[in-house]
């Protein structure tokens, strides 16, 4: 099986806000396109056109309904792509060496020409981030864009993955997440970010930050004053109106 | 196995060259680089430096690889060879459509132009099409407004001079508190998404007052699940609390909007009601300073709101007081309202508070001078930070006009449109109705119309009536049943010209607008009324040509079709004459032109509508479309864009022109070379607001000068928000019997009640048609933010997101009907049944049902498969709606639209629900249709290049 880097210099992810995500699915399109024209194989479909569509995406957005003890029913859109964990087990149960953790910045690849599509890996990983593609029988996963970040042919700016540059709602970030300093750890700090399923022992490069709460519709007093009638009818208003103008 | 890491290239080539154009996905209009490798288009991201979206790009955008290389692209002119509906066709050359086309509008031009019906969909081209209506004679041509948003965009226009989205949008780096009403998932897609992330990330509050939380309602901070079709007697509730606690903005009410103007009160005077004016015309209010009247815009005149005036026996007082008098009533109390709405009255009690809080206790303060119309100059720029958006969601009900004029007077009441933090107008709005068109329906056979189509009628006089009383316009816009009709009414199209009322009609001819499925109301009807033929045989809609780009629905029903183009093989332009795309501040407008040619090899090929309309304009001796000696003036749409002139200086794009000292923008002579400058800039053009004139719009005549300079205006427009809008008032008039133009016996008491000149709430109409005891559900639909307005084949990408759609059911019926999830329900309305499959989303109001609008499809159309999902268990909930409300009795049956403005009540749509059996497809099942398009490809392993 494959070894994974003992540390990594830098361990570069994403961070995703729950609170910001509208799931509007931007992010899940423009990873497919970018990723159906460079790295690797082109990400098919299935039936495209047909009665059961399927293809291979490295990215989905899945929406959940949760019920808090009070108050309405809350929906969370929640993107899912592969975290880039540091105990990654999609590597280990790699019987090639295809499936690989890169030193220089942590990123989880598939070297494509050494990938049998046995398909361990995807059965190894608990968050279902891997996708054999089923043209190619080649496993895919989310390459954090790694023909992007370094690209010379891009402006500088365009150096993140495709899902950052496109979110509408810059609810996803880009950055290293082991320098405390970098923004994204910044983030991650300040917002609680969390780790997806951190009872798996996987300890995932990316975070979540979680949504805030939501319908705090109790307290009245604060806001009480601010009306306070100064009027019960409409002469009443009329006479406080007079007076209102007169200060202006 | 050790650590080996293969070699890898990070620094690929991402593609041979990246042209920039503007995106046709949706209505939103974004900057898109479109990345090319071997001449074919590879890869599609936003435009960094564009003004909609800065470098964003929805789901829809960058799946737009897709919907220009759709297996349904249609590919030669097509000319009907089987029954209509049958989907049989051939290919016929361009000469051949264009000389049939010719045949058929030529005899109409020239004896009856009223008979050919024109009527385009999603087309984002109106001052141009408009232009050839016109120019061909006939009054019957709109755009689809009238069954998507017109009640906000008219209601906005009377009340403030512009409504939301491409009208303005809210501040949203100052803004505080943000509410969100109703579906708005567009209109517009990605500012509204950055918008949202920019509130988050600044920790502004976000309310959505919605009866579904999904997408926008999801991520807000305080959700109010609403009952449909109450949000305007919500929104007169918070009017109540703030006026009740004096939280209104007195010193904005009292320079900026017609809150000081006087009205007449006396019931016996010809002009009750009406503004008091002087011999200018001009309205008048009382000035504070002297207590005697002035004309509103008097230099130094400040307004009073209290005061009442008497003169010659009859009262007038400041629409203030009727404002007072009207909001202050008990029965717009949260106790009043709270059950109705389903909101509880404390509820309503604290967003109030809220906003009162937010308005009035956190103002905005920014240090710039600005100087105001009456000559006052400034030394801050004072807002109120809390903004609203609004969009289909209370526009598509028969009481949304006034549930529009409602939320605009709360925003008014809080001084926050056009100041720091509130809602902020796009140039070239702000722009009052008075520089609006009126209506224009005269026809002369061989002649163009005596104006533009559309307008905004001032009262009964600027009705499109013909001399007998009649509509002089097939869709009935500008009649008595819903005077403001100004986007026109194309749901009312087919069935009107299928019953010869007002008249019969020769072509009905469509652009980009899929009638015969998703676009109407009582779908199956209207196929019927496409279909059906007279006593000798003929069809009763006699000819049908349409303009599509692709194999829909309605496509099967055309007789003769001319292909269009794709949006990336296409020129187009995004005019300030037209919908713009501007910012707060800068205005803008921007090009599409062939990033790629069109290429169909081996058929006859496809051709840019406005190009194709350039031509047949020629041909008919259109004047506008013919030179002097008779030949064809543009040679295509690009030759228009350049060359056009609305009026001289004014062109369709307004960057680049010719000045007397060389390149200069806004007013100048057309440019040979305009279009490549607009590509070599990206696309598109900015024109850039000082600081000091970027806000106060209406009033800063820093603004205004510059907007006379850009051509917006020929002379400066400061105007008063119009809290009571007097237009409205002159056509309740009329029904109170009054002046010389009188509308039918059975209007009149629907006219009194629902044109009131101050907002006012009333339930939707079709409650008095329908027993909402028998029929308790509110039936909705949303379009999924990844499919909203992208109305072109069934993407590839898009369709494996949202290629179902179940009918959502809150937790209350799911209980009652023992559902689980894939079981199947029966959906019943006054009009018709489908049965459809469900499932459960808690995060609803309990008496609203919903699904996705517009997921169902036809068999055949699309290139889909027949055996797709979208056509065996997607739908549409357009069985369950007429386009008429069911008999009450009376010997009439009322339009289901809206009184005012005739927009499409989509979501006054109740029903009841019973379990069904599994019917093995949603129910009804239609036939399929032929398909002119070859079948899709089995697989996709989409690359270009090498």
């Amino acid at each position: 099986m494959t070894d994974l880097p003992e540390t990594t210099d830098r361990k570069m992810g994403l961070v995703i806000d729950l609170d910001t995500c509208v799931g509007c699915h931007a992010c899940v399109i423009s990873c497919k396109g970018w990723n159906t024209e460079n790295y690797g194989a082109p990400l098919s479909d299935q039936e495209p056109y047909g009665a059961d569509p399927s293809g291979t995406f490295l990215n989905r957005v899945h929406s959940y309904e949760v019920q808090p003890e009070t108050g309405p029913a809350q929906l969370v859109h929640f993107p899912k792509s592969c975290l880039h964990c540091e105990d990654a087990p999609c590597v280990t149960v790699c019987p090639t060496g295809a499936s690989y953790k890169r030193t220089e910045d942590g990123i989880v690849l598939v070297n494509e020409s050494d990938c049998i599509g046995c398909g361990l890996c995807a059965w190894a990983c608990p968050y279902g981030a891997r996708e054999m593609d089923a043209a190619e029988g080649v496993m895919k996963k989310c390459t954090l864009c790694v023909d992007r970040i370094y690209n010379d042919n891009l402006p500088e700016e365009d150096r993140v993955p495709a899902c950052v540059r496109t979110c509408p709602s810059g609810a996803r970030h880009f950055g290293d997440l082991g320098d405390p300093d970098s923004a994204v750890s910044q983030l991650v700090a300040e917002r609680g970010g969390m780790d997806l399923m951190p009872e798996q022992g996987t300890k995932p490069v990316n975070k979540y930050l979680p949504p805030r709460p939501r319908d705090r519709w109790t307290d009245q007093s604060v806001l009480a004053p601010f009306l306070e009638p100064v009027a019960e009818e409409p002469r009443g208003f009329l006479a406080w109106l007079d007076r209102a103008l007169e200060t202006l | 196995m050790g650590l080996s890491q293969p070699d890898l290239d990070t620094s690929p080539p991402v593609s041979d060259e990246v042209r920039k154009t503007t995106c046709y996905m949706c209505a939103c209009r974004c900057g898109i680089n479109v990345h090319l490798k071997d001449g074919k288009v590879a890869y599609i991201e936003g435009n960094r430096d564009h003004p909609v979206n800065k470098g964003v790009l929805c789901a829809k955008g960058s799946a737009g690889i897709m919907q220009h290389n759709a297996p349904a692209r249609l590919r030669a002119p097509l000319r009907r060879v089987g029954p209509r509906g049958s989907g049989e066709f051939e290919e016929i050359s361009w000469d051949e459509a264009l000389q049939t086309a010719v045949d058929w509008l030529q005899p109409i031009r020239d004896t009856a132009p009223e008979k050919l019906a024109f009527f385009t969909g999603r087309d984002q081209s109106q001052s141009f099409t408009s232009f050839w209506a016109q120019n061909f004679g006939t009054p019957n041509y709109a755009a689809h407004g009238g069954f998507c948003s017109v009640n906000m965009a008219t209601a906005g226009i009377y009340t403030m001079g512009g409504a939301f989205w491409e009208f303005g949008q809210p501040d949203w780096e100052h803004t505080k508190l943000f509410m969100l009403f109703g579906v708005a998932e567009d209109h517009d897609s990605n500012p509204i998404k950055m918008g949202l992330g920019r509130l988050k990330e600044r920790g502004a509050k976000v309310i959505g007052v919605n009866p579904i939380r999904s997408g926008y309602n999801a991520i807000a901070d305080d959700w109010v699940g609403i009952t449909p079709g109450t949000d305007g007697l919500f929104i007169l509730a918070l009017v109540h609390e703030l006026l009740r606690a004096g939280k209104i903005d007195l010193d904005y009410l009292a320079r900026y909007t017609n809150a000081p103007v006087l009205v007449n009160l006396d019931p016996k005077s010809p002009e009750h009601g009406l503004f008091l004016r002087d011999e200018d015309g001009k309205p008048q209010v009382i000035d504070r300073a002297t207590g005697k009247l002035a004309a509103f815009d008097k230099p130094r005149v400040r307004p009073d709101l209290a005061g009442k005036y008497r003169h010659a026996g009859v009262t007038h007082r400041p629409v203030m007081h009727l404002m007072a008098e009207r909001y202050l009533d008990g029965k717009y109390s949260p106790e009043a309202v709270e059950t109705r709405c389903g909101i509880p009255a404390a509820r309503i009690r604290r967003i109030a508070a809220e906003l009162a809080e937010v308005a009035f206790g956190d103002p905005i303060v920014l240090d710039r001078e600005w100087t105001d119309f009456r000559g006052e100059t400034h030394t801050q720029m004072i807002g109120r930070p809390v903004s609203f958006h609004a969009m289909r969601g209370v526009s598509a009900h028969s009481n949304g006009f006034q549930t529009c004029r409602a939320l605009h007077m709360l925003q008014i009441l809080l001084g926050s449109v056009e100041t720091p933090g509130g809602f902020r107008f796009k140039p070239p709005y702000p722009r009052p109705v008075e520089a609006h068109p009126t209506p224009h329906s005269y026809t002369k056979p061989g002649s163009p119309l005596n104006g533009p189509h559309l307008g905004f009628p001032r009262g009964p006089e600027h009705l499109a009536l013909r001399e007998d009383g009649t509509p002089a316009r097939i869709d009935k816009a500008f009649t008595w049943e819903n005077p403001l009709s100004a986007h026109g009414l194309m749901h009312m199209v087919i069935s009107n010209a299928h019953a010869g009322d007002p008249y019969k009609i020769e072509t009905l001819f469509l652009y980009m607008a899929n009638m015969a499925w998703n676009s109407s109301m009582n779908t199956r009807g209207v196929m019927e009324m496409l279909t059906d033929t007279d006593e000798n045989g003929d069809y009763v809609i006699p000819r049908i040509i349409c303009s599509d780009a692709y194999s829909s629905e309605m496509v099967a029903y055309a007789d003769l079709i001319l292909p269009d183009t794709t949006y990336l093989e296409r020129h187009d332009c995004i005019s300030l004459l037209d919908r713009p795309i501007s910012e707060p501040d800068a205005a803008a407008d921007a090009i599409r032109w062939p990033v790629v040619p069109p290429d169909r090899p081996g058929h006859a090929g496809v051709r840019g509508f406005q190009s194709v309309l350039c031509d047949l304009g020629a041909r008919l001796k259109l004047p506008g479309f013919t030179k002097a000696d008779g030949s064809q003036k543009y040679a295509d749409y690009a030759d228009y864009i350049t060359h056009h002139q609305r009026k001289p200086g004014l062109g369709p794009l307004a960057g680049f022109r010719l000045g007397p000292k060389g390149l200069t923008d806004g007013k100048g002579d057309p440019n040979e070379a305009q279009l490549d400058s607009y590509i070599a800039n990206g696309g598109f053009r900015q024109f850039h607001i000082a600081p000091e004139a970027a806000y106060f719009k209406p009033w800063n005549a820093a603004y205004q000068d510059w907007a006379v300079s850009m051509g917006f205006y020929d002379s400066p427009q400061p105007y008063l928000f119009q809290l009571y809008v007097e237009p409205l008032r002159k056509f309740q008039l009329a029904a109170e019997g009054k002046g010389d133009r009188q509308p039918p016996e059975h209007l009149r008491g629907r006219m009194k009640a629902t044109m009131d000149p101050l907002p006012i709430w009333y339930p939707p109409l079709s409650d008095g048609h329908e027993d909402p005891v028998e029929f308790p559900i509110h039936a909705l639909t949303q379009r999924p933010m990844a499919m909203y307005h992208s109305w072109g084949s069934q993407n590839a990408w898009l369709r494996q997101i949202h290629g179902r759609n179940p009918l959502y059911l809150p937790t209350y019926w799911m209980e009652k009907l023992k559902l689980r999830d894939g079981d199947w329900v029966r959906v019943i309305s006054s009009h018709g049944s489908i049965t459809v499959p469900c499932a459960h989303m808690a995060a609803l109001n309990p008496n609203t049902v919903w699904t996705w609008n517009a997921i169902g499809k036809r068999k055949g159309a699309w290139a889909l498969d027949k055996d797709a999902p979208e056509a065996t268990r997607g739908f549409l909930l357009n069985h369950l709606i007429h386009e008429l409300l069911p008999p009450k009795g009376d010997g009439l049956r009322w339009a289901n639209s809206d009184p005012i403005t005739g927009q499409a009540a989509w979501f006054d749509l109740r029903v009841r629900l019973e379990k069904s059996a599994d019917p093995g497809e949603s129910l009804p099942v239609f036939h399929a249709q032929g398909s002119p398009v070859p079948p899709a490809p089995g697989t996709l392993r989409w690359t270009v290049g090498s």
